[in-house]
């Protein structure tokens, strides 16, 4: 029978697409497709997320390339007859620039993709990560044969080392250092361990590698045992990522199938396995001596760092501990040396980053730039910039734990240093988007709030320390602050910062720091005029309608939850501000923006 | 699954799941079948399971696509192929029975068969 394939249809099977349902359509387009007999011909296959999740469920035709946006079951007949069959792009499912209305029905035309360098991400949405085959067909493995065979331990530690990679958990150590210590620690039983914990809020570069491409990290953790000489690895998985517990379980069932996980690997003699440990809820398992706490089975408090984990760690034996996205840059480093590892990036910050970019931006998702590039062209080329014509405000990278960015920033090149310097952080790689309706002491109390909630309790300074700093916000947000406010803020962030037990509390008052720096006017805005600018603080604001623009239609009326407004039909209608409890419905639905917020 | 035991083994594993990927890369050839109404009604479907039939026999890598009516009816089948730096060569009338000798002659051996070109 002879193989007549013609056509692989790529449809995201993500956490993200599958809300948007994926599922439905993947089912869909297999049933069409048999029901037009061309099962011989056409291939579907379930992807891992590919970033673009605004636009899911996200479908792309090969060969060439066809990208189709929003797919619903409904759009199946039509895509079989039109592009599968007849080869036309069916254009209404296309993406389109959102600023100039272009159609740009080629996956590699959209600057979204084509401005990003995409290694770390090289095979999410290119593979089916449920199958090992895939991942093998497009290079997969071929590192750790080269690493196994052809490189000894300390020779691989160099090459690490000589590339330049910074932990990409937002730490930014060193990694080649890290497996040195490791290596060099006293010790039979040595551990590697992969923090897939990702607690940051808005943040899924690492759902999308776990779920996309979980071989990736397999084979980085493999090779990173085989250098500093452990046989046992963990892989920590927030349980709130239930596809990516089982595409990496899955991808190490097939692993150990094939030999390349297990006893000895590739026939090599080296023996490494893997487990899935999964997390509880909690944001401050993220934090790697937290985290092992938590793998051991103990309550998850991180612990006095006047020892490494690389020399005592899980219990206490050398550990390795690594974020999923360190462990995926691994084998690229190993296939493709340090050398080129080293010509992508600045003097300080090597390689790739990923990032999430979300919030206020036209085209969110997931990307991967080289370390470098500007924030501008982050936000603008890639992300397409504000919607509805807003203004930039700023962007917070790194996390609740991380600083927003001014506008007058915006040509930062973007890399470990140049983000702490500016007062903020790399993090994991979240980037929220803020646009001139955003109340930054607001965000500030926002960050706060999550993190009293996350952290521990251990250490005075954090337990203490971030619920005072979040009492004088709220007061602020309330229009109740006092000038002196500010000083006393300042003051408990900074000894928070310095006294905290773990990254947690040390990076809690970014937030509050980072605003105060940049932002100083609003925070006087409220309490010296007791005035929101960007109309977000409830007690500070006022909801009123706009009797030029006010055609009397009645809608915000009848959506009113409170009653609170008042009107003939067509004539202008007025809020009486004492029933007016500022939900902003009325603001959300009046089609003719009568609804002003001061 | 036998366990791998060598990097030879894994390579071997390599080149056979090499063409469950294919479609999503770059291959140089890409071979256009014309598929409207009019070269559906004269047989192109069959014509383009010759040519994929014909590329897996001799495991051949091309892209095999489909396009619709480009006006030219009565020359249908159509069948454009088109290498990376080569121009685009278009056949007309195109039948199964063709396709072994077209796959031989203008992709093995690298030669246009003048006589099946469409002369406008």
């Amino acid at each position: 029978m002879a193989n007549i394939r013609r056509a692989n249809v790529m449809v995201c099977r993500s956490t993200g697409c599958d809300a948007a349902n994926s599922l439905a359509v993947i089912e869909a387009m297999r049933e069409e497709i048999e029901r037009r007999g061309l099962e011989d011909e056409i291939q579907v296959v379930q992807t891992g997320c590919r970033g673009f999740c605004a636009m899911g469920p996200v479908m792309d035709i090969y060969p060439g390339g066809v990208f189709y946006c929003r797919v619903q079951p409904a759009d199946v007949p039509e895509i079989v007859e039109e592009t599968l069959i007849k080869g036309r792009v069916v254009e209404r499912l296309s993406y389109k620039d959102p600023v100039t209305g272009e159609v740009i029905p080629i996956y590699e035309d959209i600057p979204f993709y084509n401005k990003q360098t995409r290694h770390v991400l090289r095979n999410c949405g290119r593979i089916d990560p449920q199958k090992i085959g895939e991942y093998i067909a497009l290079g997969g493995y071929s590192a750790l044969g080269h690493a196994l065979f052809g490189m000894t331990p300390e020779e691989i530690i160099e090459e690490v080392k000589r590339s330049g990679l910074r932990g990409r958990g937002g730490g930014g150590f060193p990694t080649g250092r890290k497996w040195e210590s490791a290596r060099q620690a006293a010790g039979d039983v040595k551990y590697v361990v992969a923090n897939g914990d990702e607690g940051d809020p808005g943040a899924f570069m690492d759902r999308s590698l776990m779920e996309a491409d979980p071989h990736s990290v397999l084979e980085g953790m493999t090779i990173g045992a085989y250098a500093i000489g452990a046989h046992e690895g963990y892989i920590y998985v927030r349980d709130e990522y239930p596809l990516a517990v089982k595409n990496l379980d899955i991808a190490i069932e097939q692993a150990r199938e094939y030999g390349l996980l297990g006893e000895d690997i590739l026939g090599s003699g080296f023996d490494f396995d893997v487990k899935i440990v999964r997390g509880a809820g909690a944001f401050v398992c993220g934090e790697s001596s937290a985290l092992m706490q938590s793998l051991e089975g103990k309550v998850g408090e991180p612990r006095p760092k006047h020892f490494h984990a690389t020399e005592r760690g899980l219990w206490d034996c050398p550990t390795c501990l690594n974020n999923v996205k360190s462990w995926a840059n691994i084998p690229l480093i190993i296939s493709n040396g340090a050398d080129w590892f080293a010509s992508i990036g600045t003097e300080g910050s090597k390689g790739t980053s990923t990032f999430c970019l979300v919030g206020k931006i036209l085209n969110p998702g997931l990307i991967e730039v080289p370390m470098g590039i500007t924030l501008r062209e982050i936000v603008y080329d890639i992300g397409g910039g504000i919607p509805d014509g807003k203004e930039f405000k700023a962007v917070q990278t790194g996390g609740p734990s991380g600083g927003c960015i001014p506008a007058s920033l915006l040509d930062l090149p973007v890399d470990f240093d140049s983000l702490t310097e500016a007062g903020s952080m790399m993090g994991s790689g979240a980037m929220v988007v803020m646009d001139d309706r955003t109340c930054m002491v607001d965000i500030a109390r926002y960050f706060l709030d999550f993190l009293k909630d996350e952290s521990c309790g251990k250490c005075t300074p954090c337990r203490e320390g971030i619920r005072r700093m979040l009492e004088i916000l709220t007061r602020i947000t309330e229009g109740q602050g006092e000038m002196a406010d500010l000083e006393t803020l300042e003051a408990l962030a900074k000894t928070v910062q310095s006294a905290s037990l773990c990254g947690l509390g040390k990076t809690a008052p970014n937030p509050v720091l980072s605003t105060l720096r940049y932002f100083r006017d609003e925070y006087v805005a409220h309490i010296v005029d007791k005035k929101c600018p960007a109309g977000v603080c409830k007690a500070l604001i006022e909801y009123y309608i706009i009797a030029d623009k006010c055609i009397g239609c009645g809608l915000c009326r009848r959506k009113c939850p409170q009653e609170a407004i008042s009107g003939e039909k067509k004539e202008p209608h007025v809020i009486d501000p004492a029933l007016c409890i500022k939900c902003g419905v009325c603001h959300d639905v009046c089609k003719f923006d009568a609804v002003g917020v001061r | 699954m036998p366990k791998l035991k060598s990097l030879e083994e894994l390579s071997r594993l390599r080149a056979k799941f090499q063409d469950d990927v294919t479609l999503r890369l770059d291959v140089g050839t890409t071979i256009t079948v014309g598929m409207g109404t009019c070269g559906i009604s004269a047989g192109a479907r069959e014509v383009m399971h010759a040519i994929l039939e014909e590329l897996d026999r001799r495991a051949l890598d091309a892209h095999v696509t489909t396009v619709g009516c480009i006006g030219m009816c009565e020359k249908e089948p159509l069948v454009d192929i088109h290498q990376a730096d080569k121009p685009t060569v278009t056949y007309g009338n195109i039948t199964p029975a063709m396709v072994p000798r077209l796959i031989e002659e203008h992709l093995i051996k690298g030669q246009v068969v003048e006589e099946w070109v469409v002369k406008t």
